[in-house]
């Protein structure tokens, strides 16, 4: 059995295939640097991780694949389920070798795999932009926790500094120790020391503006007289609003 | 702000609700230089979910709940001993944006009872969309509902601010809402639509013209109909939607199944609960008009008036067509696999894309995603000849398809031990 051993990064993931290639092996399973190996592992390659490596694959790839097709490969990344790293590496793979686009072969379970892989995470993004919810701090920052399931912060980043462009944020992955600060101008990568006062992802009165409990007030408000009551329908409720999020919703409190 | 204003929101919320439409879609719009907002198309952002299932994308509120008119359906209605309230311009722009800062929401829908007269309550609307847009270059999402009766000038210039405009046709019959609302006539209802519909086409021209012309209800118009108030069949219902998807560039039309909010008026039927699984079929059919490429009258006709209840419609429309298939899912056009039940616009788009690399066969498409237990008596691919509807009989199928589900035990024996 063949083992890779790279260091978990993205750049090591296509070292890991221009290597590949250019030994003319492919190897069974793909570790990270320090994993256990496997009992009865007959080989095994360190990648070391090279820009100038990866970064012929990825003119490769943008050459071969459509624009979607290459941010499902950014998905499957992020998603950083166990496994995914395979999965990608065979995909890589498969667009390599073949002569003509593998993008809508279906049929094929790996292609298939990536794409509900992909969807999955781009599902978890679009929760995100539905139920962050800021809390104004006294010093003018709107704060958000959050904590999904997959690594999405990067993806929709994008979406709030567009919406939300004049006024300070920070949103905080409370499960990944680290969140984007964006102050009016640019929006940057940041990490908390000590963020185990945050855990519950609400702000402490003291911390709060002025007028921020009374906002909550009313939105917790007009959310409870919005309820029809002939209509009522919880399971469809937890369906399209999934209980995870509940902990960081102003109006669920 | 104070007490008084959670209590204004409170009752002009409850007010409100009753409306159905909370689409965030249709524009996009990305921000501008020092404002606030966007608008992202595609489905839209939902950002809550009432305790009903009900999304919550935008403000939905009245301006004031006070209305001359006196309409059966409606909990607003002048007879009726409610709370009433009216919100200052000020005070609904603030919320909205203070709301919009929390991402509490997308938008604004902004509806209004009618006082004095329509072209008054339309005026005081238009002010605050006016407001919004230009002295807090707001750039979400503003639904606004026009007013039946207003005048022309007023709906123009509310289009510049609105996304999306609605006017509720409620009762899809003249004879039925002259019998509800007395006041009102479908006159009223389709002369703003009118309205909207040529400023929207207007605006189309201008845009070729003039790429930065300011668009005009980027977003369409969109309408509501009340189900289960009066006696019209569905083939009524879903006739009008149909004229009005084709004429009126409809971008949606809602269905509210009829909640008695006002038991005591004799004129309205009696109901022990809202007709809520009627509202789903007519949603199911309206979707096969919009994605499915289906015709009003193949859905219903004067031989089937109804909807089914027990079975979707597209499902009973395969039924009463046992002759189309089995569809071979290799071979057929995409129109084809569209109608096979359990096969929806994202599989067959899969499938059609799939077959181009190698021929696909069940286990195949049960990956995919596709509902066997319903198509499978409606397709054959790359197998033997199964047991399609042609052999099994269309009432055999409807039977084991509505069948209830039997509860999984796995075949266990319970024990019971005496005491």
């Amino acid at each position: 059995m063949l083992v890779f051993f790279y260091d978990k990064t993205f750049e090591g993931l296509l070292t890991a295939i221009f290597d590949a290639y250019s030994r003319k092996t492919f190897p069974d399973k793909l570790l990270g640097v320090g994993d256990i190996p496997p009992l009865f592992l007959t080989e095994e390659y360190m990648v070391i991780s090279d820009e100038e490596k990866s970064g012929r694959v990825c003119t490769a790839l943008e050459k071969k694949m459509t624009k979607g097709a290459c941010n499902m490969l950014t998905h499957l990344w992020l998603s950083e389920e166990a496994g995914s790293d395979e999965l990608l590496f065979r995909y890589i793979r498969k667009t390599i070798d073949s002569p003509v686009s593998i993008e809508t072969n279906f049929a094929d379970a790996d292609v298939l795999e990536a794409h509900q892989l992909a969807r999955k995470v781009s599902h978890e993004a679009h929760f995100q932009k539905q139920f962050v919810r800021f809390q104004k701090a006294a010093d003018d920052i709107f704060f958000a926790a959050v904590s999904p399931r997959y690594n999405v912060l990067p993806l929709i980043i994008d979406h709030f500094k567009d919406r939300f462009a004049d006024q300070k944020w920070v949103i905080y992955d409370l499960k990944r120790h680290y969140g984007y600060y964006y102050d009016l101008q640019t929006c940057e990568e940041m990490t908390l020391d000590n963020d185990k006062h945050l855990l519950g992802g609400k702000l402490d009165e003291k911390l709060m503006a002025e007028d921020e409990k009374m906002f909550q007030e009313l939105w917790k408000g007009y959310f409870k007289s919005m309820t029809i009551k002939e209509r009522i329908n919880l399971k469809l409720q937890r369906q399209h609003m999934p209980k995870r999020f509940w902990k960081y919703l102003t109006e669920k409190q | 702000m104070n007490d008084n204003v959670l209590q204004k929101l409170k009752t002009l919320a409850k007010s409100a609700k009753y409306d159905v439409s909370c689409s965030s879609s249709g524009t996009v719009r990305q921000n501008s230089a020092g404002g606030l907002g966007n608008t992202v198309g595609g489905m839209g952002i939902c950002h809550s979910f009432s305790e009903d299932g009900r999304c919550i994308a935008l403000l939905k509120i009245m301006l004031t709940n006070y209305c001359i008119y006196d309409c059966a359906y409606c909990i607003n209605r002048r007879t009726n001993d409610i709370r009433r309230a009216t919100f200052t311009v000020d005070e609904l722009v603030e919320l909205t944006i203070e709301f919009y800062r929390r991402n509490y929401i997308e938008g604004l829908f902004l509806s209004s009872g009618i006082i004095h007269s329509p072209d008054y309550t339309m005026e005081r609307m238009v002010r605050v969309v006016k407001q919004l847009r230009e002295v807090h270059r707001f750039n979400g999402y503003i639904h606004m509902k026009s007013i039946p009766g207003a005048s022309r000038e007023l709906i123009d210039e509310a289009g510049l601010y609105a996304d999306r405009m609605s006017v509720n046709l409620e009762i899809p019959t003249e004879a039925n809402l002259k019998l509800l609302a007395p006041e009102k006539d479908h006159r009223s209802v389709y002369k703003p639509m009118k309205y909207i519909q040529q400023g929207v086409l207007q605006n189309i021209e201008d845009r070729k013209k003039f790429r930065k012309a300011p668009r005009f209800v980027p977003a369409g118009q969109s309408t509501q109909m009340i189900v289960g108030a009066t006696d019209e069949r569905d083939k009524d219902i879903l006739r009008v939607s149909s004229i009005l998807y084709q004429q009126t560039q409809m971008r949606r039309v809602y269905y509210s199944g009829y909640i008695p909010v006002n038991s005591y008026d004799k004129r309205l039927p009696t109901l022990k609960q809202a007709p809520l699984v009627r509202e789903n079929r007519l949603y199911q059919a309206d979707w096969l008009m919009r994605f499915y490429q289906y015709r009003a009258d193949e859905i219903v006709d004067d031989s089937y008036p109804d909807l089914d209840l027990e079975i979707d419609p597209k499902l009973s429309w395969a039924l009463r067509h046992p002759e189309t298939f089995p569809v071979d899912i290799n071979k057929a056009d995409y129109a084809m696999i569209l109608r096979v039940p359990g096969i929806g616009v994202k599989s067959a788009q899969f499938i059609v894309m799939s077959r181009r690399h190698g021929r696909l066969n069940a286990s195949h498409l049960k990956k995919i995603g596709i509902v066997m237990k319903k198509a499978q008596c409606f397709i054959t691919c790359n197998e033997l000849p199964t047991f399609t509807v042609q052999e099994a009989t269309p009432e055999y199928v409807r039977k084991v398809l509505t069948e209830p589900k039997k509860k999984a035990d796995g075949g266990q024996l319970s024990i019971i031990f005496p005491d």
